[in-house]
């Protein structure tokens, strides 16, 4: 049985504090004015701080989805609707006839820049709770393909996996809570919760049906509480099998996982395109979802994996010998591959047809994001892909603890680069906000997921499969 | 030269790697294994080298991307550029994208055929080459454990009668 250690929680609870700390000031320095906004970009360019972002001045508007200012955004979709269709030039035309605007909306521009600046830090907080809560999402349904699969490999690790999953309820409550603030219009997260820019917009205007703050709630409330429930009752069913000589709740647990991997691959889908594809509203892909769920899994995985050899340099998880660790690796691997995949197909088909609304999005992405947006790649496809490629290096504890940490800072910048580019354009950095938001929800993450780990034994006794996971070797 | 061997047939693929075990740890030289399908953990009870094909497989893999590479440059920036939807090839950089899809298949077919060829080079396989296997049920439904004989061939027979054999038959090997 693992007891929640001091040093541990005093660790996860100072990096909550900090965090909390740093991101207050984060939201207490956003600006509040035009002109405080100007002074501080005026300010950081002064001192070089935007390296990578060249000349936000010049290419001010590629990104037009985030835009909120109302005559600039009427003006162009006017002629947008008009000549996309056709024209396949239309990326350069678009941005050209930025250009010739770019002396005209000065002052629009000035506006758009203050409600970037005033975003950041209700991005950065979005992006942490995300990726944090997404960790455990992913946890639930690898768990559930388990449990559905009936896999006789895994069933040591359940009690590690269903730990990391108690995350779920306090990271979708956070995340909730955040959309019910976007929807209440305290944050400019998402554009088309803003009556002013849906007025002038013909394209979210059609998506109204189903972009409207009280169905997107209510949908973000379905997605939750099936989650959760699902959670609460397979840990139930897991923890009542313990004392149970039958296979009863086996059973039980193998139907419901079974029912909630159809809810799943929909909801989360849907959620996908909810939470995070519709922060730019003009913007689609149809394998967003997988894409999302590449992402979530394969850091899933890896948290799995990482909380097992924490336990097991600590003398616990006996049993868990290394042709587990080497199964989670293979996972680990395969799913990097996947995320690349899916990663690279979006990527392709969209550059390839260079359709104006589509193609922004990497554009924006590859003149303000460059670094980050390959850098991700790197992180989560060459060094994984080389890093774990040997089958001997995925049973040594010290190559996957080394894989793991650039696949979660790999997958963490990957959301970054989901939600930033629309919510705060070029005013990126990695700032106050950014790292204690991470650090907040690390804190938290840690702190809820050890504190049930410590509630229950770490051999699920009676599964009837345990056994098996106890002599797997590979 | 020719040698004595005793085959040991079974009808269980774990009977026949506890078996294995048991004659390995009894010190007695297993010459082959004829398995109908391959069984897990088998190499690594023999005493089997690891494979060294992952490391050929990743090599050929380098080959095959390194030749895409030179193709793709060659046939479309190099010998015939062309302006395909509004995308003209001048740049091998600026079109990669497009040829990672080429890239990615040639590397597969390359480390794949290369190292199935590698595998029947290095197991002395070709086409009519006549069967090896000394009893032809071994390809469907048997096990056979094929082991020298050494200075002591009773003991030999009662281990082996032992670890579950379902008969046992002494051969003499042609030398080569």
């Amino acid at each position: 049985m693992y007891s929640f250690s001091k040093n541990l929680k005093i660790f996860s609870l100072s990096l909550m504090v900090v965090g909390a700390v740093a991101l207050g000031i984060g939201f207490l320095s956003a600006p509040t004015t035009v002109e405080e906004a100007k002074a501080m970009v005026a300010d950081a360019h002064g001192h070089g701080g935007h390296g990578g972002h060249g000349d936000h001045d010049t290419h001010d508007d590629d990104h037009n989805v985030a835009h909120k200012d109302e005559a600039h955004h009427s003006d162009h979709h006017d002629t947008h609707a008009d000549d996309h269709h056709d024209n396949n030039d239309e990326a350069y035309a678009h941005s050209d006839r930025h250009d010739a605007h770019a002396g005209g909306h000065g002052e629009s521009h000035d506006k758009h820049l203050l409600h970037q600046l005033q975003n950041r830090p209700w991005a950065a907080t979005y992006v942490a709770a995300l990726f944090f809560m997404m960790i455990a999402l992913g946890v639930l349904a690898f768990y559930a393909i388990q449990r559905a699969a009936q896999a006789g490999w895994s069933i040591l690790l359940f009690r590690v996996m269903e730990g990391i999953t108690a995350y779920l309820l306090p990271g979708s409550i956070i995340v909730f809570v955040l959309l019910v603030l976007s929807g209440l219009h305290l944050n400019h997260l998402f554009v088309w919760m803003d009556a002013e820019v849906v007025a002038h917009d013909e394209i979210i205007q059609n998506k109204q049906s189903y972009l409207n703050v009280p169905f997107f709630l209510v949908r973000a409330l379905f997605y939750i509480v099936g989650w959760n429930l699902y959670r609460f009752y397979s840990r139930r069913f897991s923890l009542a099998q313990d004392n149970d000589n039958g296979i009863g709740y086996h059973k039980k647990n193998f139907r419901l996982a079974a029912g909630f991997l159809v809810f799943y691959i929909v909801t989360e889908s849907l959620m996908s395109w909810d939470w995070i594809m519709s922060v730019d509203p003009h913007w689609f892909s149809t394998l967003f979802g997988w894409y999302v769920f590449a992402s979530m899994i394969v850091t899933a995985v890896t948290v799995i994996a990482l909380v097992t050899i924490y336990l097991k340099s600590k003398g616990l998880l006996e049993e868990v010998n290394d042709s587990h660790i080497h199964d989670l690796g293979k996972f680990m691997f395969g799913f990097s591959v996947f995320w690349t995949y899916l990663w690279f197909s979006q990527f392709m088909l969209i550059w390839y047809s260079n359709i104006p609304e589509e193609v922004t999005y990497f554009i924006t992405r590859i003149e303000d994001y460059n670094l980050l947006f390959f850098g991700m790649v790197v992180m989560n496809f060459v060094l994984p892909l080389l890093i774990l490629m040997n089958s001997d290096y995925k049973r040594n504890n010290w190559f996957i603890v080394m894989a793991g940490i650039i696949i979660v800072l790999g997958h963490y910048l990957d959301f970054y680069n989901m939600i930033m580019p629309a919510t705060v354009g070029d005013q990126w950095s990695f700032g106050l906000s950014e790292l204690g938001s991470a650090s907040l929800f690390a804190g938290l993450f840690l702190y809820v997921v050890f504190s049930a780990l410590a509630k229950a034994p770490l051999k699920p006794k009676g599964d009837p499969l345990v056994k098996e996971s106890k002599h797997f070797v590979y | 030269m020719s040698s004595k061997v005793i085959h040991a047939i079974y009808d269980d693929d774990d009977v026949l790697l506890h078996a294995v075990k048991e004659v390995k740890a009894a010190n007695h030289h297993i010459e082959e294994v004829f398995t109908p399908f391959p069984v897990h953990g088998l190499d690594k009870a023999m005493g089997l080298a690891p494979t060294r094909i992952a490391i050929a497989s990743f090599m050929f893999g380098c080959l095959g991307l390194s030749i895409a590479i030179w193709l793709t440059n060659y046939i479309m920036i190099e010998d015939w550029p062309q302006n395909i939807g509004g995308k003209p090839s001048f740049s091998y950089l600026e079109n990669v994208p497009a040829f990672v899809p080429v890239l990615f298949e040639m590397t597969i077919f390359f480390a794949a055929h290369l190292m199935v060829i590698t595998f029947y080079l290095r197991s002395q396989l070709w086409p009519f080459k006549k069967a090896e296997n000394p009893m032809p049920s071994t390809t469907d439904d048997k096990f056979l454990m094929e082991v020298a004989v050494g200075d002591n061939e009773k003991k030999l027979f009662s281990l082996l009668k032992k670890t579950g054999a379902i008969e046992l038959k002494v051969h003499e090997k042609k030398g080569e």
